[in-house]
């Protein structure tokens, strides 16, 4: 795993955290709703900050699989490998 | 059933005063919220000067998360929270833990059109073919019941939470829909209010009526003259003005303070026939509207002692004092005080009544009538009515025993409230 890419991307996930739930909770394998407990309206937002921060862009397809952290990783390195 | 219903939190985030005890200041002072606006020169505005709260950052973060703040264009949202959150802590309460709502109690909190800012940033991307760049927000921000969700969600609301609009009387008649809702037991609190976001988006089109005045740019204090010989039209403004309303058994198990009853009020429509238009109101159905809201308060025309007017700095003005005549039987010395608050902030749309409103209950706590500015030149009409005794241009010592606060709006609406001095 890449490790400066992974901590960008909980960077960006840490601001749609519910209050409960605390950014040491973020694991490569976290469910962003069903463990991480983020809204699902937000995982739009996600993805535009995904997109801002590595200079990508993720389609409609991208963003239905994008469902972990881990999926999230795997679709940034797909896209930057891409580039 | 028709319970009594006192009046238990205020807020408000005005041009002259974000907080209680701020904006009480400027109203007893006169220190006036109108200012110059650079936006709105370098948009070649004719009317370049405006009403707008000032609200530092760190204030705000203190009403909303970080994550609400982000990406949030809507001044609306930003006022309607603080003064709606505020109204909620003045009144004792706090916002709901996490496991339930609160059944009992509800929100009606106005809005002309909200979010434009963040509409306007809508409209550019959507127009740059870049519709998936939204984010998820801005249905929020822009719908008009976007003020009640947010408020909804931060003190967990579990009655009816909604939004009213009828332009500039918006925040007046949400006074009445929360005071029907409490009188029917139907809820025991309501959290009422009106907010209207800042900007010349907003404002532009008042502009183009040529109904701003142009000629005070240089002198913005001096603008806005409700009641004045020279009025030039009213002064744009924005904020939001928010009331805690509940029943008198609820207020009393929590011992919480009083400020005032609400003892009824009316609201109507001209129908824009007989004189009325859509930017013009029919006299008669403002004398019906005082008198119905007299009537169902079930006090006398005699007993109102101060009329918190609508009074906007139109030629409208002398015919409102006009209306307030004929329908109370009342003139000269016998004439109830008047005050016309737009003199310090403009006219703040459809948050003009929840702010007007909050300013009127303000003269009950602190046994005054504010005082009335830019009208030493009071209108010839209006000083051949009224007694010039009765439009303080300084705030006076006297303690109300009834209030009664009138808003008119776009559409020829008419709303009128009844406030008492409470009295157990």
């Amino acid at each position: 795993m890449n490790e400066e890419r992974y901590h960008k991307l909980r960077d960006i996930i840490q601001i749609y955290l519910p209050e409960d739930v605390s950014v040491t909770d973020i694991s490569e394998k976290s469910h962003f709703t069903d463990e991480l407990n983020i809204n699902s309206a937000h995982l739009v937002d996600i993805v535009l900050d995904v997109e801002d921060t590595f200079d990508i862009m993720l389609e409609n397809e991208d963003m239905e699989q994008m469902q972990t952290v881990k999926d999230a990783l795997d679709i940034i390195e797909t896209k930057l490998s891409k580039k | 059933m028709n319970r009594r219903v006192v009046i238990t939190g205020l807020g408000v985030c005005a041009p002259n005063g974000v907080g209680l005890d701020a904006f009480a200041d400027s109203l007893r002072h006169g220190n006036s919220g109108i200012r110059f606006q650079g936006r709105l020169k370098d948009l070649n505005f004719g009317c370049q000067i405006a009403g707008e709260p000032l609200i530092k950052d760190n204030l705000v973060s203190q009403y909303f998360t970080p994550l609400q703040l982000r990406g949030l264009n809507a001044s609306g949202i930003v006022y309607g929270v603080i003064a709606g959150t505020d109204a909620w802590k003045d009144a004792g309460l706090e916002p709901q833990g996490n496991d339930k709502p609160d059944w009992e109690s509800g929100i009606i909190f106005g809005t002309g059109i909200l979010g434009v800012d963040k509409f306007r940033e809508s409209i550019h991307l959507v127009d740059d073919k870049n519709v998936r760049r939204l984010g998820s927000t801005t249905v929020l921000q822009t719908m008009s019941s976007g003020i009640s969700a947010y408020l909804g969600g931060i003190l967990g609301c579990g009655n009816q939470v909604t939004t009213n609009s009828s332009a500039c009387t918006t925040g007046t008649e949400g006074v009445l829909m929360a005071y029907d809702r409490i009188a029917s037991g139907k809820a025991e609190r309501m959290l009422t209010g009106s907010c209207s976001d800042s900007g010349p988006y907003v404002w532009g089109g008042f502009d183009a009526m040529r109904i701003l005045p142009r000629q005070y740019n240089d002198n913005p204090s001096e603008g806005s003259r409700p009641l004045s010989a020279t009025a030039a039209g009213f002064v744009p403004g924005s904020g939001a003005g928010a009331l805690v309303l509940e029943s008198l058994e609820s207020a009393k198990a929590r011992g919480a303070r009083i400020y005032a009853e609400v003892l009824g009020g009316a609201v109507n429509s001209g129908g824009q026939r007989s004189g009325g238009s859509m930017t013009a109101p029919n006299s008669e159905a403002v004398q019906r509207c005082i008198l119905q809201a007299v009537e169902q308060a079930g006090i006398q025309k005699n007993e109102v002692d101060v009329i918190n007017g609508h009074l906007t700095a139109t030629v409208k003005d002398p015919i409102e004092i006009k209306n307030w005549s004929l329908a109370l039987e009342r003139e000269g010395p016998d004439f109830p005080y008047v005050n016309a608050f737009k003199s310090l902030f403009g006219h703040c749309l459809a948050a003009a009544g929840s702010i007007e409103c909050v300013g009127a209950l303000l003269q009950f706590q602190n046994n005054c009538v504010f005082g009335n500015s830019n009208c030493d030149d009071l209108h010839p009409e209006i000083s051949r009515r009224v007694d010039s005794t009765k439009i303080p241009v300084k705030t006076i010592t006297y303690s109300p025993k009834i209030i009664a606060k009138a808003s008119f709006g776009f559409g020829d609406v008419n709303a009128c409230v009844i406030f008492k001095a409470f009295n157990d």
